[in-house]
């Protein structure tokens, strides 16, 4: 069935924005990312224009980041002064993003700036996370119990403005994740992304936070920072599609509780590791499509430059 | 001209049309005197509600050449209808190779151009239409846009006017049916058009030309609006005139499906 969206100006099929948002929904309740990084690129793929892509995206985000974080915050699994302090990191990082994000549109330069951001930063994160899964699989396979050593002292750890962050069992300076905070924050504005698959391991690696809480306290802050992005888009350009949203929110919330029970199932370095193929996926996928010579060299944009 | 249909039959269909529909709008003044020969003629409907389930609409232009007296010449009579949406700035961009990847390094804005143009016409364009009346007309679609915006920064623009063109007619928004106007009899014509699904408001314009050896005789000209209509036009003006609410409504929406969902789910358990 055709559906005609008001804001995107587009008739799409409904059922192919359903399944799209079963599937994103899923793996958001899987793995505790937004899926922002999927329904993105796949938005653009079925002829929605990309400024109401990026904007859609991040209300679909909020959707299916509301019924993961209920579920994470029953589980006791969100950090939430950790939370905060990201998110107050993230509101700022995310102003500035959408600044940027305009600018670049202006420039004509809006395209490739959001693939090269996909290609690197999935590309990397996403090598990172298989290469330390594998690697955390094969110890335990080998039965050596060895562990990555938590609680070590850097130079993190001299920072001012320390604070205790009960749930996470950290005494640590907010300088660090208010960092983390802002520099997702920019990616989330103009990748259209929750920031999920950035946060998650920098809250492991850079800020040594215990698996338990680090996929609600991330949705947590997503869920916030996504808002905040919804809201600015709508209001500085108007590229909220709310009914292209609420389709791929009654897909989303779906398939978010059956992936956040089928997470609870899997092991965590399964989990990992599917993830990590996935993000690579992605990015070889954008990567390829920088490199190959387009189809059409030419490409038009409606509005003035 | 002759198909499949008998030829008092296809006259029959088309004089049992013309009553139904709205009554024919007034063409355009010529200046000086009336022409020997006039275009009287009519849309199938004169405005397209955008639904919900909007899917692309067909129109249909028909008309007939009135006469005051016998027919001139009975050589060179051809008819071309023209269906314009309505129109915007538009930037072409060309992609190049740098530190092997393709990245935008030159664009050329067209100050406006139609969002959707098709020329129907009842034969082939080149032996119907003069090059001058062309011109004077804007009637083939490269004559479709109008002057570029800005400085032009490339050294040569037709590779990106060509683009443009090239573009939107795989997109089906720009399309050249020739042999779309069917004339029967040197009197009566008629055009079909199926406009796409990703149509843009305004107001479509409709011209048709009654054209003699490529000379223009005749000219009529008329409008289709096309809004959206109930919940497409609320939630779009909505959004544009009250981007706040519309910006909480949109998160409200987000946050009730989603702790719906979970409330659901919790029940079934």
């Amino acid at each position: 069935m055709q559906i005609y969206l008001p804001i995107a100006e587009v008739s799409v099929n409904m059922y192919t924005l359903l399944g799209l948002g079963g599937i994103v929904g899923l793996l958001s309740g899987l793995f505790g990312v937004g899926g922002g990084f999927l329904i993105t690129p796949l938005l653009f793929f079925i002829g929605i224009p990309p400024a109401v892509a990026v904007a859609t995206g991040a209300n679909q985000v909020v959707a299916s980041s509301v019924s993961a974080v209920l579920a994470q915050l029953k589980r006791k699994a969100v950090d939430i002064p950790m939370g905060l302090v990201l998110l107050v990191g993230g509101i700022l990082g995310s102003a500035g993003g959408i600044w940027v994000f305009n600018l670049l549109t202006k420039l004509g330069q809006i395209d490739l700036a959001v693939q090269l951001c996909y290609v690197v930063f999935l590309g990397s994160i996403g090598l990172l996370m298989l290469q330390e899964a594998v690697r955390t699989m094969r110890r335990q396979k080998k039965g050596a119990g060895a562990r990555r050593k938590r609680n070590q002292h850097t130079w993190v750890h001299n920072l001012p403005f320390k604070f205790k962050f009960r749930a996470s069992g950290l005494y640590i300076s907010v300088i660090p994740p208010l960092i983390v905070g802002v520099f997702v924050g920019i990616l989330a504005a103009i990748m259209g992304v929750g920031g999920g698959f950035i946060m998650v391991p920098a809250m492991i690696y850079l800020l040594n936070m215990p698996t338990k809480v680090v996929i609600g306290t991330s949705l947590f802050q997503i869920l916030f920072v996504s808002a905040f992005t919804t809201f600015m888009h709508a209001i500085t350009n108007q590229t909220v599609d709310v009914m292209l949203a609420l389709l791929l929110i009654v897909g989303g919330v779906v398939g978010a509780q059956i992936g956040s029970r089928l997470g609870a199932r899997l092991k965590a370095e399964q989990l990992r590791i599917l993830l990590a193929l996935l993000v690579i996926l992605v990015a070889v996928k954008l990567g390829t499509d920088l490199i190959i010579r387009p189809h059409d060299l030419y490409s038009l944009a409606v509005g003035s430059h | 001209m002759m198909r499949a249909l008998t030829r008092p039959l296809r006259l029959a269909l088309l004089l049992a049309l013309v009553p139904v529909f709205a009554p024919a709008q007034e063409a355009t003044p010529q200046p000086g005197q009336e022409p020997a020969e006039q275009i009287v003629a009519g849309l199938s409907r004169d405005n397209i509600g955008i639904t919900t389930s909007f899917d692309g609409s067909q129109i249909l232009i028909y008309g007939a050449i009135k006469r005051e007296a016998p027919e001139p010449a009975n050589d060179g009579l051809a008819v071309i209808v023209t269906l314009e949406g309505p129109l915007g700035p538009v930037t072409i961009r060309r992609k190049s190779r740098e530190f092997g990847i393709w990245v935008n390094t030159a664009a050329l804005g067209v100050a406006s151009a139609p969002s959707y143009y098709a020329v129907a016409t009842s034969g082939p364009l080149k032996d119907i239409l003069d090059p001058k009346v062309d011109v004077q007309q804007r009637i083939s679609i490269p004559l479709a846009m109008r002057a570029f915006s800005g400085p032009v920064q490339v050294k040569d623009t037709r590779p990106f006017t060509e683009a443009m063109v090239r573009i939107r007619e795989r997109q089906g928004l720009y399309t050249l049916e020739t042999g779309g106007v069917r004339l029967v009899e040197n009197t009566l014509f008629r055009a079909d058009f199926e406009l796409p699904a990703n149509l843009t408001e305004g107001d479509y314009k409709t011209r048709i030309f009654l054209l003699r050896k490529g000379k223009l005789v005749d000219q009529y000209q008329s409008a289709i609006d096309v809004r959206k209509v109930g919940l497409e036009r609320w939630l779009y003006a909505l959004a544009h005139e009250h981007a706040a609410i519309y910006g909480l409504l949109s998160l409200a929406l987000a946050v009730i499906a989603g702790w719906a969902a979970a409330a659901v789910f919790r029940f079934v358990r």
